[in-house]
């Protein structure tokens, strides 16, 4: 084991800061857009026309099936061949939303689809609007059975946006590889690194766990 | 004018006629209750009656006014006719109150300040105040099924519909859940049920129907239909729920 030494690290702090909040951008702008094409995703493959559905399809099916990297190369590299050029960042939340958005309709839907019609036509029979019934009856058991994947989905993401550094987007992982480059400290970057992740990660459950103890306080039978 | 006028009403799914041609009135104040076996249309009446299922043939007015899916003031018809259903069908993420209140608030019957003494008066008709702030789970299957009444009551519905309300309980609650159907009963609310209470249904009811094979077989007077059924299939069916 050599010697550990983080000191020469330090001297980077800026860009290690620099470096979270770029990945906490993209995990939050990934996790907003993801959710806008999941919940209008969701809805228009329930109940959308024929066409919607079969290209939501299609959409679905080609990004949960092929590898991340790839759909981040596509956007950054082989997009500005048709005139759309984009910033690394810019790539990424793009690359990320996609990617997000597409398991997101798909929990969304399981959610949606996992209220009985017995509830909705109960909702229904009160004399309540459409978006009554979605709003106060669906939605808030829905959230509560997708709860555990949509949070596992998010953490997933969060320590995916590190594929961003592949087109030097300037997250952590990438932070990383610039102060190895530069102080040749590996063992110590990548243990830190590593470190932050683990702690960014265990405290968004921390705080999804209070969340949904909150949020989620009726009781189910079981 | 009979408050629900029900003419002619064919109901298909897919290719399987489940009402043939029911013509029925419901008088204000009756108490119209409907038996019959398995599978001939019970329910899906029912669920015609507030536009729940769209009819392929035939009419059916609510106070004078044709009832569709489609209808003008479908959500008007349906605040004015309450359902309560074999399954409950509360909400299970919502306190007893807010199941009550839910729909009297969110269409401007009272106002949130209001909304909780209504819970409290309609709760205390079923004889539920002290669970106002319980969660269904809660509950007993005889209190759920009470809530679930009070629910329509707060709405103050022109007509209660009930499908097989009893069916699901444990038969210790039955009782319960029949004696506020038929406090209700006196107070003069107009209301339909499906049952297999034989007793509710000679007792309590002022009008029989026996459905069979999608058609109204045989109606009248309960207790003349009980003692004097007029069709072997309805002597049969007598005879086999006794
Ligand atoms: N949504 C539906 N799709 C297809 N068939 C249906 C549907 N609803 C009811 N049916 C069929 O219609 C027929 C009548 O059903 P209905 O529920 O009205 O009977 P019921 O008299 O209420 O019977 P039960 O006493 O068992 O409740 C049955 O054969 C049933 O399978
Ligand atoms: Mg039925």
């Amino acid at each position: 084991m050599p010697d550990l030494n983080f000191r020469p690290i330090w001297r980077y702090q800026d860009q290690l800061v620099e470096g979270v909040l770029t990945t906490l951008l993209l995990t939050a702008v990934a996790t907003i857009a993801g959710l806008v094409i999941g919940i209008a995703g969701a809805v228009l493959i329930r109940s959308g026309p024929k066409p919607v559905r079969w290209l939501l399809r299609i959409y679905i099916e080609i990004i949960r099936n092929t590898p991340v990297l790839v759909q981040i190369f596509i956007i950054y590299f082989v997009l500005p061949s048709f005139g759309l050029k984009m910033t690394p960042i810019q790539a990424a939340c793009v690359a990320l939303s996609i990617y997000f958005g597409a398991y997101a309709i798909e929990i969304i839907r399981s959610g949606l689809d996992s209220i009985p019609k017995s509830q909705i036509e109960a909702g229904m029979c009160l004399g309540i609007t459409r978006m009554q019934v979605l709003r106060h009856v669906i939605l808030p058991p829905a959230l509560r059975n997708i709860y555990p994947s949509v949070t596992s989905q998010f953490v997933l993401l969060l320590l995916g946006t590190s594929i961003a550094s592949q087109v030097s987007a300037d997250e952590l992982f990438h932070v990383a590889g610039f102060i190895d480059s530069r102080t040749y400290r590996s063992f110590e970057v990548y243990t830190l690194i590593c470190l932050i992740y683990f702690g960014l990660v265990i405290s968004f459950k921390l705080a999804f766990a209070a969340l949904g103890r909150l949020a989620f306080r009726w009781p189910v039978r079981r | 004018m009979a408050l629900v006028e029900i003419s002619d009403v064919h109901k298909s799914f897919g290719a399987l006629e489940v009402l043939k041609g029911v013509s029925l009135d419901i008088e204000k104040g009756e108490i119209v209750t409907i038996i019959g076996k398995s599978g001939s249309g019970k329910s899906t009446l029912l669920r015609c009656i507030n536009a729940l299922e769209t009819i392929n043939q035939g009419e059916i007015r609510f106070e004078g006014q044709p009832v569709s899916t489609t209808m003008p003031n479908l959500r008007t018809m349906r605040q004015k006719v309450g359902i309560v259903f074999q399954a409950f069908n509360l909400f299970a993420h919502m306190t007893i109150e807010r199941n009550i209140t839910l729909a009297p608030v969110l269409t401007g019957k009272v106002a949130k300040s209001e909304a909780r003494p209504l819970a409290l008066d309609v709760l205390e008709r079923v004889g539920l105040a002290d669970k106002i702030d319980a969660y269904p789970e809660q509950l007993s299957g005889g209190q759920q099924q009470r809530a679930a009444i009070a629910r329509c009551l707060a709405m103050a519905p022109h007509l209660m519909l009930f499908d097989e309300v009893t069916s699901a309980l444990d038969p210790e609650l039955v009782g319960e859940v029949l004696r506020v159907m038929e406090e209700m009963a006196r107070q003069g609310m107009t209301m339909v049920l499906v049952t297999h209470e034989m007793n509710f249904a000679r007792n309590v009811a002022t009008k029989l129907i026996f459905m069979h094979q999608g058609r109204v077989w045989e109606q009248g007077n309960p207790g003349e239909l009980f003692d004097n059924p007029q069709t072997p299939e309805l002597k049969s069916f007598i005879g086999a729920a006794a």
